[in-house]
C-alpha cells in the first residue's frame, strides 16, 4: 500500500470527523440559544472558542452576532475548518484514494458532499438550519456505516479509523479545556445541578447529555463529566476510549508489517503515563495541564504516524 | 466515399428501419417520452453520485462536468464488427512494427516509402528512444482508433490514438448505466458483453514484464493528478485492475531500479501504466520543468528494468501528419492491403496541396497536426468568413502545422433530444490491446456524438456526448 494512500485515507476520515464534529458544535448552540432565556449573542463565542474557529472569525468580524458566527462555522471562504471547507477536503482526499475505497463508501462520501454543497449554496436562513444539521448527522452516518458495514479490516481500514480518532480525541480534549475551570471541583459548584448550562454545553457537544444523565443521574456533579469525557471507556468519544481505538489500530499495522514503530510505542506510553489514573489524580495533576499535554500528545502522534508510514517524500 | 448524403444507421435511406435497429425501435415506440426523460435524469444523477465527471481544461479550478449520455444505444452487427476487428488489428500490428523500425534501423526510410522529413523536426519523434527496446517490443500496449462510418459498408480510420487513448471508462459506465436502467432490453437483445475490459488490459500489461520482473510483478497507474480532466477515468481503471493509482512524487528510482513509495518504503514496479504525457514523463530526460514526472524513469527504461505502458515515443504514429502516409506503413509492414480505409490528407507542409486547399478551403477540415480534442481545427463548410480568413493566414505562415481532409459526412444515430428523436452524427472509437502473445478488442468501443445539429464535433471537450455501443451476437 502507498504512503500516499495510507496519508489520503487518514485525511479523508479526519476531515469528516470535523464536520461531523462542527455540526455538532453549531447544533448545541443552537439549542442553547432557543432554550435558555438569557443566554445572547456572546454565547456563539465559546461555540466557535471550542470549534477553535474563534480567534480566525474576529479577525473578519467586530462583533459577535450569530448570524455572522453561524455562516463563519458553516460557509465562509476564509474558514478552512468551516463545514464545507472539511467536506470539500474529505470529498478530495477520499477522490484521490478512490481506488482503496469500495464504491459504497466512495459514493457515500461523494453523495453527501454534493447534498451538503448543495443545501450551503444558498443563505442559510435560521429555519434551514435544522435540515442543514440533520443532513450532515446523516451524512456521516452513512459513510460510517458504509465503512463498517463494506471496507475489509486490513491496512486500508486501520488508516481510516486512525484519522477519525485522533480527530474526535484533539477534539474532546479542546472541548474540555476551553471550559476546564467549570469542571474544577469548587466550594461554589456544591449543590448546583447538571442544568448549568455550561455543563450542558460541553455534554451535548459531544452527544452526551442523554447518556451522562442516564449513567450519573442528576445528582452528578461537574467532576463526574470530566471523568465521563476522560476515563469512561463506554463513552465512545472519551479520550481514553479513543486511545483504545488508536491502539488497536497502530497494533494491527503492527501485526501486519511486522514491526513496532515509535508510533506503537507513543500510544503505549501515553495510556500508560496518563490514563491509568483515577480523576482526583488529573485534578491534582491540573485538569488544564492535563488537557494540554493530551493535545500535545496527539499532535506528535498524529506527526509520527506520518512519519512511521510514509504519508509523504 | 460520398460527400453530402448522410448515412442514417437506424433509418438507412430514410424510408425503412435497418435490421440491427428494429429492436431499438419497437422499445422506443412502446416507451411514454416522458418517462424516458425521467430515466435520463436518473442517470444523470447516477453519474454525478459515482463521480464519472470530467475536468475542464481552462475552466475553474475543480469545475466538474458531466459528459452527456444519450439513453439510445448505437448498434453494429456482429459480421460488421468482425470487418472492424480484423482492419484494427492489421493496422495496430502495423503500427507498432512501425515504431520499431523507425527508432532502430529505418528500413521504412531506407525503401524509400518515408521520408525522411517525416521524422526530422517532429517534435513527435523522441530521439532518446533510438535504439531502445521496450519489453516484448510491444509499444502500443493499448489503442483507441478513431473509426467513421459514411455509407452502409464504408467505414474508415480518422485517427489513431496511440499515445495515452481515454474514454474507455465511459464506455464501460455508460454500459452499466444501461444495464440499471434498462435490464431489459439486455434480456431482449444479445449483446456481447464487454465488462472483462480491465481484466484484459491487465494481462497485457502482465505479459509484457522487463527481464527483471519477479514471479509477482507490480504494475502501477501513473496519472498526473486530481485535476487532469481524466482523472476519474484513471482511479476507475486502478480500482478495476486493483492496482496502485500513484502520482510521480509516489514514484523514486532507487538502486538502478523504479520504486514506489509503500508505508513499508520503497517496492520496486515493473510496469507503469501511464497516463502522462511524455514531455512530463522524466525532468531529467525530457522537460526539465516537469514535477509531474519521475528523475530518471526513462534511464530505468532504455536498462530494459520496467515497462511503460504505452511505450514513449508513440505519439509519431499518431501524429495527423503522419497519418497520411498510414496506408503505406501498413502495406509495408504488413505485405497486405489496408482493410480499413484512410481518409484523403493533403499535407499542407507541400507546396501543391496546400494550394489545393487555400482554393478549396470552403469544403474542408483543417486540423493541426499536433492538435488533439478537437480544438483548434477548422470546419469549412460551417465557418465564418472571419474564421476562414484567419485559417488562411495560418496556413500561409506555418503550413508544416496543418493538414486538411474533406468534410465527411459521418453517419447520424437517433439521440433523445427536448423535442424528441433527432439523427446526430457519431464516430467510434474502439480499444484495441495488445501484448506478444495476442491482441484483444472489446466488443464496441466508445461511441462519441455531436449533440447539437448538424454539428460533426464529437469532442467531450466541445460538447459531445456519449452512447452505449452495442454489437449483437450472431
Amino acid at each position: 500500500m502507498l504512503g500516499n494512500t495510507a496519508n489520503g485515507l487518514f485525511w479523508t476520515y479526519r476531515l469528516l470527523e470535523r464536520a461531523e464534529n462542527m455540526s455538532r458544535l453549531i447544533e448545541t448552540g443552537q439549542r442553547i440559544a432557543l432554550t435558555r432565556l438569557n443566554s445572547s449573542d456572546e454565547q456563539w463565542l465559546y461555540v466557535m472558542q471550542t470549534a477553535a474557529v474563534a480567534s480566525e472569525y474576529k479577525r473578519y468580524y467586530s462583533k459577535i452576532e450569530k448570524e455572522a458566527a453561524l455562516d463563519w462555522m458553516l460557509k465562509h471562504p476564509e474558514n478552512k475548518s468551516s463545514i464545507l471547507s472539511s467536506i470539500t477536503s474529505a470529498r478530495q482526499n477520499a477522490k484521490m484514494v478512490r481506488h482503496a475505497l469500495t464504491t459504497d463508501v466512495w459514493e457515500a462520501i461523494n453523495g453527501s458532499f454534493l447534498d451538503i454543497q448543495n443545501l450551503l449554496k444558498t443563505k442559510i436562513r435560521e429555519r434551514d438550519l435544522p435540515i442543514v444539521l440533520r443532513t450532515i448527522k446523516q451524512s456521516a452516518a452513512l459513510v460510517r456505516g458504509a465503512t463498517y458495514g463494506t471496507m475489509l479490516r486490513n491496512e486500508e481500514y486501520d488508516f481510516c479509523r486512525l484519522g477519525t480518532f485522533i480527530e474526535r480525541a484533539d477534539n474532546t480534549a479542546r472541548i474540555l479545556d476551553v471550559k476546564y475551570y467549570v469542571l474544577l471541583p469548587s466550594a461554589k459548584a456544591v449543590g448546583t445541578s447538571i442544568d448549568n448550562v455550561q455543563w450542558e454545553t460541553i455534554l451535548r457537544s459531544v452527544s452526551a447529555y442523554g447518556g451522562f444523565r442516564l449513567e450519573y443521574g442528576h445528582e452528578a456533579g461537574p467532576g463526574d463529566i470530566a471523568k465521563f469525557l476522560i476515563l469512561d471507556k463506554r463513552m465512545p468519544r472519551s479520550l481514553i476510549y479513543c486511545c483504545e481505538i488508536l491502539k488497536l489500530h497502530l497494533s494491527s499495522l503492527c501485526s501486519t508489517y511486522r514491526n513496532k514503530p515509535a508510533s506503537f510505542s507513543q500510544i503505549m506510553q501515553l495510556q500508560k503515563r496518563f490514563l491509568t489514573h483515577d480523576i482526583e489524580a488529573i485534578f491534582k495533576f491540573g485538569l488544564h495541564d492535563f488537557l494540554q499535554k493530551m493535545i500535545s500528545l496527539f499532535a506528535d502522534l498524529s506527526d509520527q504516524i506520518e512519519i512511521d508510514y510514509r504519508f509523504y517524500e | 466515399m460520398k460527400v453530402g448524403t448522410v448515412f442514417d444507421e437506424m433509418w438507412a435511406d430514410g424510408s425503412s428501419i435497418r435490421r440491427p435497429y428494429k429492436n431499438i425501435k419497437t422499445w422506443l415506440d412502446g416507451e411514454e417520452r416522458s418517462s424516458l426523460k425521467a430515466k435520463r435524469r436518473d442517470a444523470n444523477d447516477l453519474f454525478r453520485l459515482t463521480g464519472i465527471t470530467f475536468n475542464v481544461y481552462g475552466s475553474e479550478e475543480g469545475e466538474e462536468r458531466l459528459i452527456p449520455f444519450d439513453i439510445v444505444p448505437r448498434v453494429l452487427t456482429s459480421n460488421e464488427w468482425t470487418k472492424i476487428c480484423k482492419g484494427l488489428e492489421q493496422r495496430v500490428r502495423a503500427i507498432n512494427a512501425f515504431l520499431y523500425d523507425i527508432y532502430h534501423d529505418q528500413e521504412i526510410v531506407k525503401a524509400g516509402v518515408l521520408p525522411l522529413e517525416m521524422l526530422k523536426n517532429n517534435p513527435a519523434f523522441l530521439l532518446q528512444m533510438m535504439g531502445v527496446n521496450p519489453p516484448g517490443q510491444i509499444y502500443t500496449h493499448i489503442s483507441g482508433v478513431d473509426i467513421i462510418r459514411t455509407a452502409e459498408n464504408e467505414f474508415y480510420v480518422l485517427e489513431d490514438n496511440v499515445r495515452t487513448p481515454s474514454g474507455v471508462s465511459y464506455m464501460l459506465e455508460n454500459r452499466e448505466t444501461m444495464l440499471q436502467m434498462f435490464p431489459e432490453l439486455f434480456t431482449k437483445n444479445r449483446v456481447q458483453p464487454i465488462q472483462n475490459y480491465p481484466q484484459e488490459l491487465l494481462y497485457s500489461l502482465k505479459h509484457t514484464l522487463p527481464e527483471t520482473a519477479e514471479n509477482k510483478p507490480t504494475v502501477c497507474l501513473l496519472t498526473p493528478g486530481l485535476y487532469n480532466s481524466a482523472y476519474f477515468e484513471h482511479a476507475f481503471l486502478a480500482d478495476q485492475m486493483g492496482i496502485e493509482l500513484v502520482q510521480g512524487n509516489d514514484l523514486k528510482v532507487v538502486d538502478g531500479f523504479l520504486a514506489m513509495r509503500t508505508t513499508q518504503g520503497h517496492r520496486k514496479v515493473d510496469v507503469v501504466y501511464k497516463r502522462l504525457d511524455d514531455e512530463f514523463l522524466d525532468p531529467l530526460n525530457f522537460n526539465e520543468k516537469s514535477s509531474l514526472g519521475v528523475p530518471g524513469l526513462f534511464d530505468v527504461y532504455r536498462k530494459g528494468r520496467v515497462t511503460i505502458a504505452n511505450a514513449p515515443g508513440t505519439g509519431i504514429a499518431d501524429d495527423k501528419a503522419m497519418y497520411s502516409f498510414m496506408p503505406e506503413i501498413v502495406q509495408f509492414y504488413s505485405g497486405e492491403f489496408p482493410l480499413l480505409q484512410n481518409v484523403p490528407t493533403w499535407r499542407c507542409a507541400i507546396k501543391d496541396q496546400l494550394n489545393y486547399v487555400l482554393d478549396n478551403i470552403h469544403e474542408l477540415v483543417i486540423k493541426r497536426v499536433h492538435g488533439s480534442g478537437g480544438y483548434g481545427m477548422l470546419i469549412g463548410p460551417t465557418a465564418t468568413k472571419k474564421d476562414i480568413a484567419n485559417f488562411r493566414r495560418k496556413l500561409l505562415s506555418t503550413p508544416q502545422d496543418y493538414i486538411a481532409q474533406p468534410t465527411l459526412s459521418l453517419s447520424t444515430v437517433p439521440i433523445l433530444t427536448s423535442k424528441g428523436f433527432a439523427p446526430r452524427h457519431v464516430d467510434l472509437r474502439p480499444f484495441v490491446q495488445m501484448s506478444p502473445e495476442k491482441i484483444n478488442i472489446v466488443p464496441g468501443g466508445l461511441t462519441r456524438v455531436a449533440m447539437s445539429k448538424g454539428s460533426l464535433v464529437v469532442n467531450s471537450s466541445q460538447g459531445g456526448g456519449t452512447k452505449d455501443t452495442w454489437v449483437l451476437e450472431n
